[in-house]
């Protein structure tokens, strides 16, 4: 069983979400993703300023095993990139809510917070897999 | 019903997340795919590779019936241990499976074929042998480990007999010999040296342990796939099927052609394939981020091509591919790959990018 923080809100879509406060969250991949996906390689991370709405894809996390897109858990702007990613995609894989984070967002609209899953709920979504 | 080999037990301890490969529960990875590749250029790694088929041809027309049944010439093994790696065609020339002959003698032959192509494969052995003063018996009871790498003979060494090291000691790459209970190859599938040793069942589990504790690194069906791709090693299924001849699979040098009353199975049909012109097997290196995948298409000045595997490339750091083009694809050109609705620029080379821990580009 992988680890499910319960300081986190989750995507069905395998994206964790922290909030930073300051109206600013990060966002990664959780555990049982990056154990789906295998060792990665690439890490295609947007630019800061782009902007997106909850749902947009917004990355790419390459693996291995597969190309995957990473979509945006809620809407807003990047402020903040994983630098570190270009040279160790590996982090995502060994340290996916710390080093493997992948980007920062400054929320458009906070409430959108509410409609993501806690851990119990994101728990139960993959077990549904 | 899924298949589990004799070593299934020593995957699960060794922490292996177990996959189902066309009916064979197998280890995928123990946790890095690419730290066992690491492993297998840079020291020794071992793969279970029990659930590949063994096939023993033995009777008086056993080296006829073998001239007839695939494209290289079985005449070439002349000495006790050769083996050969060979096509096994449809009668229009289609690969059925890839193969090696192992050789004792002009009455004793030993091919390991493909488990993905096993029941097809045993069928059409049998229904070609019919004609044939000859016994197919296949030998689902052995284990077979792999193990390969820069440190990989002298790690074995320190596990098997000295008698058994006698035998297997300066023995040239593609050969096999019997040394007690274990049959030992010098064959592989990772473009490095090494050893294939078949075994019996009831030994797997403790001589896998042997080779743990000597120092050899367990590794995976995906470090097992980009070892052989970097070895620009075809894998059935992918770069060829039985829609697709040896010419268009970089198996032309394992077609026999002389001596030219050899009549083995698809002569005629590669022939014709030979004289009208066929596609070619290359391969493609892409230095910028991203990875190429099987089944994307290749934009030529020939004409279109496609991916038939790809992966990234751990020894080189960026992605390596295999494509069929068309003929006039020239090699050190530039074409490009439709990836993620863009057109992304590779270099075509010849399919081979690593070997013996070393790039070849």
């Amino acid at each position: 069983m992988s680890t499910i923080p319960s300081d986190l809100k989750y995507a069905s879509s395998h994206e964790w979400v922290r909030n930073e406060g300051n109206g600013v969250v990060t966002v990664g991949i959780t555990e049982h993703a990056q154990g789906l996906l295998g060792d990665m390689v690439f890490v295609d991370l947007p630019d800061v300023g782009d902007e997106f709405a909850a749902g947009d894809d917004c990355a790419v996390a390459e693996s291995v095993k597969a190309a995957s897109d990473i979509y945006a858990p809620v809407a807003g702007e990047v402020v903040a990139v994983n630098e570190e990613l270009e040279d160790s995609p590996e982090n995502v894989n060994s340290d996916p809510y710390g080093d493997g984070w992948l980007f920062k967002l400054k929320l458009e609209d906070a409430s959108e917070l509410d409609d993501l899953l806690d851990d119990g709920g994101y728990a139960d979504s993959i077990d549904e897999d | 019903m899924s298949n589990r080999t004799v070593l299934f037990d020593k995957h699960v301890e060794a922490g292996a997340k177990m996959v189902d490969f066309h009916g064979w529960e197998m280890p995928i990875n123990y946790g890095s795919q690419i730290e066992e590749h690491h492993a297998v250029r840079q020291d020794a790694g071992m793969f279970d590779v029990s659930h590949m088929t063994i096939v023993d041809i033995k009777g008086a027309d056993a080296k006829v019936f073998l001239q007839k049944l695939v494209t290289n010439d079985v005449a070439k093994l002349q000495v006790a241990g050769k083996a050969l790696y060979t096509g096994m065609l449809n009668e229009e020339g289609g690969v059925i499976d890839d193969l090696i002959i192992y050789h004792f003698d002009e009455t004793f032959y030993r091919m390991v074929v493909n488990s993905a192509t096993r029941v097809k494969d045993l069928e059409w052995i049998n229904k070609q042998a019919a004609t044939f003063n000859v016994t197919v018996t296949e030998q689902p009871d052995y284990a077979m480990i792999a193990v390969q790498g820069p440190n990989s003979k002298e790690k074995v060494a320190t596990i098997i007999s000295a008698e058994q090291q006698a035998l297997v000691e300066g023995m040239k790459p593609f050969f096999g010999v019997q040394a007690g209970d274990l049959f030992i190859a010098t064959t592989g599938y990772t473009g490095e040296t090494g050893y294939e040793i078949i075994l019996p069942p009831e030994q797997a589990a403790d001589f896998w342990q042997q080779l743990i504790d000597a120092g050899v690194q367990p590794a995976g069906l995906g470090a097992r796939d980009t070892l052989r791709l970097e070895a620009g090693m075809n894998l059935y299924g992918l770069d060829m099927d039985e829609s697709v001849s040896p010419l268009a699979a970089n198996m032309a040098w394992t077609i026999s052609w002389e001596p030219a009353e050899r009549n083995f199975i698809g002569r005629d049909a590669l022939v014709k394939l030979k004289e009208q012109g066929s596609d070619k097997l290359v391969g493609l290196v892409m230095e910028q981020k991203g990875v190429l995948r099987s089944g994307l298409k290749v934009i030529t000045d020939a004409g279109e091509g496609v991916i038939t595997s790809g992966t990234f490339s751990p020894t080189l750091g960026f992605s390596v591919a295999m494509a069929r083009v068309p003929k006039g694809a020239e090699l050190g050109s530039t074409v490009q790959v439709e990836m993620r609705k863009k057109l992304v620029d590779v270099k075509v080379v010849k399919a081979g990018f690593v070997r013996n821990g070393k790039s070849v580009l």
